[in-house]
Parts: structure tokens; C-alpha cells; sequence
């Protein structure tokens, strides 16, 4: 028996099993997807927003505020890049300058440090390629750009290394409430643990609902991204946001940490939690929105779209002890600014199991430092020397795109979490992610993982379950000749 | 630090025919760093027939031609860096490299022949929208594993793009026993060439349905189906022609890309409408002493040409490694007029011209019953009427250096389309 289940591997639930591993507590984390961050924690605009867009005394704006303090030393300890790089509210007219003014008020309200207004001369000297008609901005400088996936991982990974269990690739089919706790079936097995943390994503209220906690519904509101080139990549220093509508923050352009231009997105209620297809109309309606604010933005920088659901729950999120039964804690409506929360998600999380009666006693063996798979690329020429004469595997280059080496994919196929899937390889080694979208290194890192696992190349996934990249291996047969 | 006369970076056709040629023009010292483990590029994978035909007056298949050149190669003592990446060019020509053996290293070159070839367009690039499953390949990639792994891809096939390498693998899965069920082209005419229409399609009654592309990518896991829809005049699908197609597998060629961001980090300026380096006659680039040859410049369809041009850029850069290239300005300018897309040299110093120079390009459109016709800054030189003329096919001009002279001082040269497009 479990002291905690963490169902759902996105970034809320990898933060709160990290922070869980902080405790003599016995730990799983589960997932119905192949690797941890498969859901909305892999589809987002990866802001940590300052938290000016939330109505004061909610939830989302004491998380927003108290996650962006927390999101450095998160990232520091965590070995995730973080930059504070700061976001604007651009404002083309009158309308928009009101707009500005109660964003700014509702920041201060929330508690948002540095919020200030900034005119024409100044808002161009900061960003020298946004539209001409944008006469003002909103300017605050504790806005940052954090990778989301990675972060993910990286708390996931330091959950596993701190002894939690992790368990992919499993959906929670039922959840038996019991004296001493619950009994979880799954599509493997049986799991029970007395407290369960309901992290699940889109999928926050189906969860619930199996103890009968109906209380809160999860609508899938869908938003679509367009990455371009890094040769793009000046063409936006910080986030820069359009004036907030009712569905959300608007279509925003922001530098990636990787140096992409990152252009998104829409958003559309949807009914079905696994449509993450593209539309034409929506990937238009994007980069049309996007160049009232960065006319430069062009679809033939695109190297590639997709799409993410945000779990929304009316207008806040849903996060208390369920009231049919106080062991299970509801994390539900994690949409915008979830990312930005979830440091301080796990605080709130820890003090409602504490709450319902679970005994936190601090691990002196808790190592909070995970260290990262070492980033060629972004290293200079000593550093690399330095990797090289440690281990010669990364002196060959896989992905040429990203210059990613072979001793980066082999760190990433034998991390705590292994990355056996291509999609899983992508988001911890960024082979596959440059311009060529994967064409030249698929095969190589197939070879790779194949090697170092001992699967064979054709069983290999893009991301786990029957996503097979092969069909099968060439019939054997006499030698033809196809010549005419 | 190491030293070489000419360093050629990229062990393809290109990369080979230009090293060949460097040392054939002097130059003592010539190396290739090639990324992969072999030398040969793309040909390797190219198991198919019909390379060589003009250099060669033989059909050759992709590795027999590359075998050619790296004999050559051999005969000359070219040296090769193999599985090294260069990550790093200097406009003064110091360029970095790494490998697994040797690690980082610095090399100076006397000349640097930039001949990195193109990369495939991939879905990303034309924004397909859909879902994002396994089973889509870019044609290269498929025939990479195929003909190199010895894996299949898929069984029930669509193909996006009649580009040659998408052309080649529709033959190439049905003789593996895929079902290929259609080549989508969203233009009125094919990119690939008329030959592997007819050998590739036709003969295994492949439909091609032109004006068509994919709009839809369905499938969670693995590719289940692709949206197929026809379109207008503005490339644009038309409304209630959608089509359904089950499959499992969707190879795109929609397009190649000459692969320059060396030569973007270099300060090597491009140009925008190939993607490639902007080069004179020699085949020199904006920066002295870094030339280019084969699809890093332009997209080739013949190997052969790629060859050719090739050895002028080796040429050149032995030349330019012992002080013996002549370092005055290009004088002439060549340009792409009406009908034409662009055109491969952009200028041109007679000086260094020995007895022709040949000019490549490629027309916007279906020309029937039109003329290529070249002209200057004088007036017209001639016309050459052409029954047909389509974009898929490369065009050139050779121009004779004693006709070059005899118009006196020209500035421009000019190659234009003289009729209406399809």
C-alpha cells in the first residue's frame, strides 16, 4: 500500500510527487501515456506569467504570483532553463490602454512586483520588430519562458531518483473507496494507496467522478502553436501578448529556451479530451492574429504546429480535499497559468494531505539537485572539450539540426525515467526538434535506443502504445532486378 | 591546428567531383569532412538506375556513381574526415569540426568548397494540420530505411509531392509489396521528371492526381487515414472535394532545401529564392576563398550536373588556395527575367572564364510553343524556341566565352521566357 498516488504525470503531478519525495513517504506516480508531460504539460505557451491576468483573491492569481517566486529556485535545483526574460501587453488604441491600466491594477492588486506602463519610443527600442501600430505596452519584467516538458521531466525524474514510483503507460479504470484508503485498478493492475492526489489533466473530473465527487466539470479548450526557425529567432526578446479576451490571454509571440519563436494560440472548446489535431482555419487564424503584433512572423519560417487541450474549469482552479472523501485531493481546472503554479501547487497540495490526517516527516536523504543531460550545443569550446575527453560519445553529432551528440541520446535512453520512444528522446535530448523535423537522425536514433535497450529497431515507438515508426523488417527474397 | 589547401565540406557527389577536381588543378592537400560514415551522400541510398547518362554514357545506380567518385577520389589521395560535423566556418576560413576519434579540432583552409546538399521539406514546413502520428515520413527518410536499414515504413502508402525521391519510392514500397495508393501534387504539373512519371507511376498504374494535396492527417497513434482534396487556381482546397484515404504511411516530397546554415554563419549571403549561396562563374561565393557547388546552391535533378558543376568550384578554389584565381570583380550580371525563377551563376568575370560558361535555371511554369531567349543591357543575343518547357526540369544555356566578348562591354546578361504559361 501506497501512502500517496499521484494519478497523472503532467507538470502539476510530477511537481507534487517531487515535493512528496521530500517526505518518508511511500510514493507512485501513474499515467495512461508512455512518458510523463504527454498531455497539456506538452502543449503550451511555456510562459511563467508575473500574474496580472488573474482576478485578485483567486486561486490562480496567489498560485500565479507565489509560482513565478518559486519557479527559479525550482529551475535552479531542477536543471531546467529558465529565463526571466520579462512579457508585454502591447496596446494599439484607446480601448487598449484602458485594457492595460486594469491589467496593471489587478498585477498590483496581486502583489505582481515592477508592472509598469511603457510608451512607443521605449516599447520599440525593446523589441524593434513588433507592429508600428503599437503605441504602448504593459511591461512585466517578471514574466519568464521556462520549457515545459522539461520541467516535467526534471521534477519526475528527481521524484524517481528520490524514491517515488513511477508507472506509465497505464490508464485508472476505477477507484474503490476503502476504510484505510483506495483500491486504484488500472489497466495493469491493482494499486492502493490511502491518499490519492486526482492530477489527472483533462481527465481531473472523469477521475473524481469515480468516488462520486461530481463537483467540478473539465471543459478541453484547445489552443494551436506554430514554432518557427531559430533564424527567426529575434524576432521577439520577450512574451509579447495581445489585450486578454474572454477565452484567455490571446495569441502571444514569445522567444522559446531554445532560441524558436514560439506563435500561439487560438482556443476553442472542444468535446473530445484526446482532439489535439490541427486545424487549416486555426493555424491560419494564429499567424494572422500573430502579425498584428510581429508583422514579420511568415509561414514559411514554420517548422512545425501542434496543438494542446487546457483542462478549464470554470474560472478558477479546482483545488481542495474531495468532500466525499478528504483523502483525495481534486487538482482539476490546471489550465493558464498551471505551468507558472505548479511549484506552489505542491506547497498547497502538501498542506491538504497534511490536513487529512497524512504525517510529513522530512527525509534527511532528500536530494533536491537533478542534473540534466549536458547540452552540446549550448556549450563552448572548452566545455565541449571537456565533455568529449569524458566520454568520446559526445563528439559525434546525431542531429544535425540541433547539433545534439550520441552521448546526449544515450544519457537520455538511460535516465531515471528511460527514453525509449522518439517522442521521449526529442523532448529530453531535443534530437528530431530543428528544422528537418527528425528526417536525418530518425533512423540514428532508433539505432541508438535499439542498441542500448535491446529492442528491436522495428518494435521502436514515436510515443509508446501501438505508434510503431516501422511496419516491419524488408522480406528476404531473391535478389530482382528493377531495371526497365 | 591542421592545414589543408582545400577543405570541401560534404562527401556527396558534389563534395567528390569538386575534390577530384582540386587536386586534378593542383592542389596538393584536399580533404572532405563528411558527417556521415561513408562518402557518397545521398547516392548511397539511390539503389535505383539512371545516373550518369551524360558523364558517364552509362545508367548507372546511386552507389555505382558515387563508387566512380570516390575511386577517383582514391586515385587522387584525397583525404576524407568521415562521421565528423563541422560546426563552425569562419568568413577567413577556419572552421571547426568534431568527432567521436579525435574530438574538437580547428582547420585552416586555403579554400573551402561549401557542398552540404539540401534536406527534405518536412511536414512541419508545409503546416499540414491533423494529428501528429507515427508513419510519416519524408521520401529520403523512407528510402533511408528501405534500401540502408532494410526496414519498411509502411504498407498502405500515400504519397504528397511528385518530387523524383517521391516518384522513386512509390515504385519502390510497391516493389516491396506496399500498396501505394496515390501521388497527391498540388500543382497542374509535376516537379519530378518525365521519365520517372512514366516508370515510377505509369508502369505500376500508381495514380497521379494532380491539383490534389492532403488536408488532414488523421490517426492517434499511427497514421489511420489522410483528408485528400483538390484545389483551385490559388492552391487553395475546394470545398466538398475532400476525399478519405485509408493508410498507415504518408511520404512526403514536397520539396528539397539547400542545407546552408554553415554558410548563413559564415555571412555568406543567400539567395532568397533558392536558399542557396549567390555565386559567380567559379562558383566563388560573396566571401573570397568560399566556393559552393550542387544542391547547397540550387535543387539539381541530374547528378550529372551537379558533377559538372562541381569541378568548376573545385577548380576555382585550387586555384584561389595557390593565388592563381584572378581576384578582380565579376562585371557581369546575370539575372532571371520574366518566366524564369533564378538562375545559377549571378555573375560572371570573363577573365576567369576559359571557354564557356553554362547558365542553369528553372522556369515558373508550363511554357508550351514558347523560347528561352538571353539578352544584355544592349539588346537581345537569340532566342531558342522550346516545344515544352516545365519547372521539374532544369534548364541551361552555354554561352561561349568568344561570344561574351565580341558584345563588347556588357553589364547585365539577362534569360527570359518568351510566351504565355500554361
Amino acid at each position: 500500500m501506497y501512502d500517496v498516488v499521484v494519478i497523472g504525470a503532467g507538470v502539476a503531478g510530477s511537481c507534487i510527487a517531487r515535493e512528496l519525495s521530500r517526505y518518508k513517504l511511500s510514493v507512485c506516480l501513474l499515467d495512461k501515456e508512455w512518458d510523463v508531460a504527454s498531455g497539456t504539460s506538452k502543449g503550451n505557451s511555456a510562459i511563467v506569467h508575473a500574474g496580472y491576468d488573474a482576478k485578485p483573491d483567486t486561486l490562480q492569481a496567489y498560485l500565479n504570483v507565489k509560482g513565478n517566486e518559486l519557479m527559479e529556485q525550482w529551475c535552479a535545483e531542477l536543471d531546467v532553463p529558465f529565463k526571466r526574460v520579462g512579457s508585454l501587453v502591447l496596446a494599439f488604441n484607446d480601448d487598449d490602454m484602458y485594457e492595460l491600466h486594469k491589467l496593471m491594477e489587478q498585477g498590483q492588486a496581486n502583489g505582481v512586483q515592477g508592472l509598469r506602463i511603457i510608451y512607443k519610443d521605449e516599447l520599440h527600442a525593446m523589441e524593434p520588430y513588433i507592429s508600428d501600430d503599437a503605441v504602448a505596452a504593459l511591461y512585466a519584467p517578471t514574466a519568464g519562458i521556462v520549457c515545459p516538458y522539461e520541467l516535467t521531466i526534471a521534477a519526475a525524474e528527481n521524484a524517481v531518483v528520490n524514491g517515488v514510483d513511477i508507472e506509465l503507460g497505464q490508464a485508472v479504470q476505477s477507484i474503490m473507496r476503502e476504510s484505510d484508503g483506495f483500491e486504484i485498478v488500472t489497466t495493469e493492475h491493482t494499486i492502493r494507496a490511502r491518499y490519492v492526489i486526482d492530477a489527472a489533466g483533462v481527465y481531473a473530473d472523469d477521475v473524481a467522478s469515480m468516488i462520486g465527487d461530481n463537483s467540478f466539470k473539465i471543459t478541453p479548450r484547445k489552443g494551436e502553436y506554430c514554432i518557427l526557425d531559430k533564424a527567426k529567432g529575434y524576432l521577439a526578446k520577450h512574451v509579447i501578448f495581445q489585450p486578454p479576451t474572454a477565452m484567455g490571454k490571446g495569441v502571444l509571440v514569445t522567444p522559446t529556451v531554445d532560441g524558436n519563436i514560439l506563435v500561439g494560440p487560438n482556443a476553442h472548446d472542444v468535446n473530445d479530451k484526446e482532439d489535439t489535431a490541427t486545424t487549416a482555419a486555426g493555424l491560419q487564424e494564429i499567424m494572422d492574429t500573430a502579425r498584428k503584433s510581429v508583422p514579420g512572423v511568415s509561414e514559411r519560417d514554420v517548422i512545425t504546429s501542434f496543438a494542446g487541450l487546457r483542462a478549464v474549469s470554470g474560472s478558477d482552479f479546482v483545488i481542495k480535499a474531495s468532500d466525499v472523501d478528504n483523502r483525495f485531493i481534486i487538482v482539476g481546472g490546471i489550465c493558464s497559468p498551471g505551468l507558472t503554479s505548479a511549484p506552489a501547487i505542491t506547497v498547497m497540495v502538501v498542506g491538504l494531505l497534511y490536513q487529512a490526517g497524512l504525517i510529513l516527516d522530512v527525509k534527511a536523504d532528500f536530494n533536491p539537485i537533478r542534473k540534466g543531460i549536458p547540452r552540446f550545443r549550448e556549450m563552448n569550446e572548452d566545455e565541449r572539450r571537456q565533455l568529449i575527453a569524458m566520454n568520446p560519445a559526445f563528439g559525434r553529432v546525431i542531429c544535425r539540426c540541433e547539433t545534439v551528440t550520441e552521448g546526449e541520446i544515450i544519457e537520455a535512453v538511460n535516465r531515471p525515467i528511460p527514453a525509449v520512444t522518439l517522442d521521449a528522446i526529442k523532448r529530453r535530448a531535443r534530437a528530431g526538434m530543428g528544422r528537418c523535423q527528425s528526417g536525418f537522425c530518425t533512423p540514428r536514433v532508433m539505432e541508438i535506443i535499439s542498441r542500448e535497450r535491446g529492442i528491436p529497431v522495428d518494435g521502436i515507438t514515436k510515443k509508446g502504445g501501438r505508434s510503431l515508426v516501422l511496419t516491419g523488417v524488408l522480406q528476404k527474397g531473391d535478389a530482382y532486378d528493377d531495371r526497365t | 591546428m591542421i592545414e589543408h589547401d582545400v577543405v570541401v565540406i560534404g562527401g556527396g557527389p558534389a563534395g567528390l567531383a569538386a575534390a577530384v577536381a582540386a587536386r586534378q588543378a593542383g592542389a596538393e592537400d584536399v580533404c572532405i569532412i563528411e558527417r556521415d560514415k561513408r562518402l557518397g551522400g545521398i547516392l548511397q541510398q539511390c539503389i535505383h538506375n539512371g545516373f550518369g547518362l551524360h558523364i558517364f554514357e552509362e545508367e548507372l545506380t546511386g552507389p555505382e556513381y558515387a563508387q566512380r567518385f570516390i575511386d577517383m577520389a582514391q586515385q587522387w589521395c584525397v583525404h576524407s574526415m568521415l562521421d565528423t560535423m563541422v560546426l563552425d566556418i569562419t568568413p577567413d576560413r577556419m572552421i571547426t569540426v568534431v568527432n567521436n576519434r579525435d574530438g574538437l579540432q580547428a582547420i585552416k583552409a586555403g579554400a573551402v568548397v561549401l557542398a552540404m546538399g539540401c534536406r527534405e521539406r518536412s511536414r512541419g514546413a508545409l503546416n499540414i494540420p491533423g494529428t501528429r502520428p507515427a508513419g510519416i515520413f519524408t521520401a529520403g527518410t523512407a528510402q533511408r530505411f528501405v534500401n540502408m536499414e532494410g526496414f519498411m515504413p509502411g504498407e498502405q502508402v500515400v504519397v504528397l509531392g511528385s518530387g523524383d525521391i517521391g516518384l522513386i519510392m512509390a515504385r519502390r514500397l510497391t516493389l516491396e509489396g506496399a500498396d501505394v495508393k496515390m501521388v497527391c501534387e498540388i500543382m497542374p504539373y509535376s516537379s519530378g521528371l518525365k521519365r520517372n512519371i512514366v516508370q515510377c507511376l505509369d508502369d505500376f498504374g500508381i495514380p497521379l492526381r494532380m491539383n490534389h494535396t492532403v488536408t488532414k492527417i488523421h490517426g492517434k497513434e499511427r497514421v489511420e487515414g489522410v483528408t485528400v482534396a483538390a484545389v483551385d487556381q490559388n492552391r487553395k482546397p475546394i470545398a466538398g472535394s475532400e476525399e478519405y484515404v485509408p493508410c498507415d504511411t504518408l511520404l512526403l516530397s514536397v520539396g528539397l532545401i539547400p542545407e546552408n546554415e554553415l554558410s548563413r554563419s559564415a555571412g555568406i549571403q543567400l539567395n532568397p529564392i533558392t536558399g542557396g549561396p549567390v555565386v559567380d562563374e567559379s562558383m566563388q561565393t560573396s566571401i573570397p576563398g568560399i566556393f559552393a557547388c550542387g544542391n547547397v546552391v540550387h535543387v539539381n535533378d541530374l547528378v550529372d550536373n551537379v558533377s559538372t558543376e562541381s569541378a568548376i568550384a573545385g577548380k576555382a578554389a585550387a586555384m584561389y588556395a595557390s593565388g592563381m584565381l584572378d581576384e578582380s570583380k565579376a562585371s557581369i550580371k546575370v539575372k532571371a527575367g520574366p518566366g524564369v525563377r533564378y538562375i545559377v551563376p549571378n555573375a560572371i568575370n570573363l577573365t576567369r572564364v576559359d571557354d564557356a560558361v553554362t547558365l542553369y535555371f528553372r522556369v515558373d511554369n508550363v511554357y508550351e510553343g514558347a523560347a528561352l531567349r538571353v539578352l544584355t543591357d544592349k539588346g537581345i543575343l537569340f532566342n531558342i524556341k522550346k516545344k515544352i518547357i516545365v519547372p521539374g526540369e532544369m534548364q541551361h544555356i552555354k554561352l561561349k566565352k568568344s561570344f561574351l566578348t565580341k558584345q563588347g562591354d556588357i553589364r547585365d546578361i539577362i534569360v527570359e521566357v518568351a510566351g504565355e504559361g500554361k
